[in-house]
């Protein structure tokens, strides 16, 4: 068997850095095996579904939706989704403005709302591009966005947490919170792609 | 806090330096002039953190908004698309 298959695989750089730093932690009593483990399963639960919950909320509630607007982190909170040491920003998109969500820097992303980040988020081609060709990188994500629409990039690159709150489809009109929330998924409150609704 | 020196709406030209280390004031906005979009809040300084060190006295951090063809003077696109960064105070001078 070569030894980069099967059981005896060789673990990547960071997979060895990661299991390293872990069992030192707990040999030296600064973690022990079940706070990480909690820890990883908490992640785990962290799914865009919060964030589709967040935005439903904002479309169907004003008094919300401007509280979102207004302090991100709060309105997150008074819905039970808590945003702990994180500053959230909603940008919100309208009929003449788009907004899209970037870290140039490293991978920063609303975890809390969205969970973990897709690994094109990541990748040195969505963050060096989106900056500077936008149209073009979301074209390649099928989304065209009209010339008359303004695009404001959002570089997320230090202590703030940016999530897009899209616009309502049309023909939703009279929906439920749960059934608006299911039309919310990721991309969207990336920036990279707009809900669908029943018309689209 | 410490007083913001900068006010929404005021412009400002992000200091064209290159100084080693942790920083977070993105290469491609270095030398260019954007506007306030807001105020943050104030947080420890990365530049410090990042070498073990306080950060303290926390520094203003704003949301400075570019526009994309004043920092990519070939961008093709709406001419009122924008970039909006967190910038720190220190990286920041009248425009």
């Amino acid at each position: 068997m070569k030894e980069d298959q099967g059981p005896y695989r060789r673990l990547s750089y960071f997979q060895l850095m990661e299991v390293t730093l872990r069992e030192l932690l707990v040999e030296k009593g600064v973690l022990t095996p079940g706070q990480v483990d909690s820890e990883v399963q908490a992640m785990r639960k962290r799914t865009p579904e919060r964030g589709a919950r967040v935005v439903a909320r904002a479309w169907i509630d004003p008094a919300f939706k401007q509280k979102l607007l207004e302090n991100g982190s709060k309105a997150c909170e008074s819905m039970g989704i808590e945003v702990p040491g994180l500053h959230l920003v909603a940008v919100e998109n309208t009929p003449s403005v788009h907004n899209v969500i970037v870290c140039t820097l490293c991978s920063c992303y609303p975890r809390m709302l969205l969970g973990i980040p897709p690994d094109w988020y990541k990748s040195l081609n969505y963050r060096s591009r989106m900056v500077r060709e936008p149209r073009a990188v979301l074209a390649e994500f099928g989304l065209t966005v009209a010339q008359e629409t303004q695009i404001r990039v959002h570089d997320s690159s230090a202590d703030m947490r940016y999530i897009v709150l899209p616009m309502r489809p049309a023909g939703t009109e009279g929906w439920s919170e749960e059934r608006l929330a299911a039309l919310v998924d990721r991309d969207s409150m990336i920036g990279v792609a707009v809900p669908k609704g029943p018309q689209d | 806090m410490p007083e913001p020196r900068f006010k929404p709406g005021e412009r400002v030209k992000v200091l064209k330096a290159f100084p080693p280390g942790h920083i977070r004031t993105p290469y491609y906005v270095r030398g260019h002039v954007g506007e306030i979009e807001r105020i943050c809040g104030a947080f420890p300084n990365p530049e410090e953190l990042a070498q073990m060190r306080s950060g303290l006295p926390a520094q203003p951090l704003y949301r400075v908004r570019f526009r994309q063809n004043e920092v990519w003077p070939d961008y093709r696109g709406n001419p009122a698309d924008v970039l909006e960064v967190e910038i720190f105070q220190h990286w920041l001078e009248k425009a």
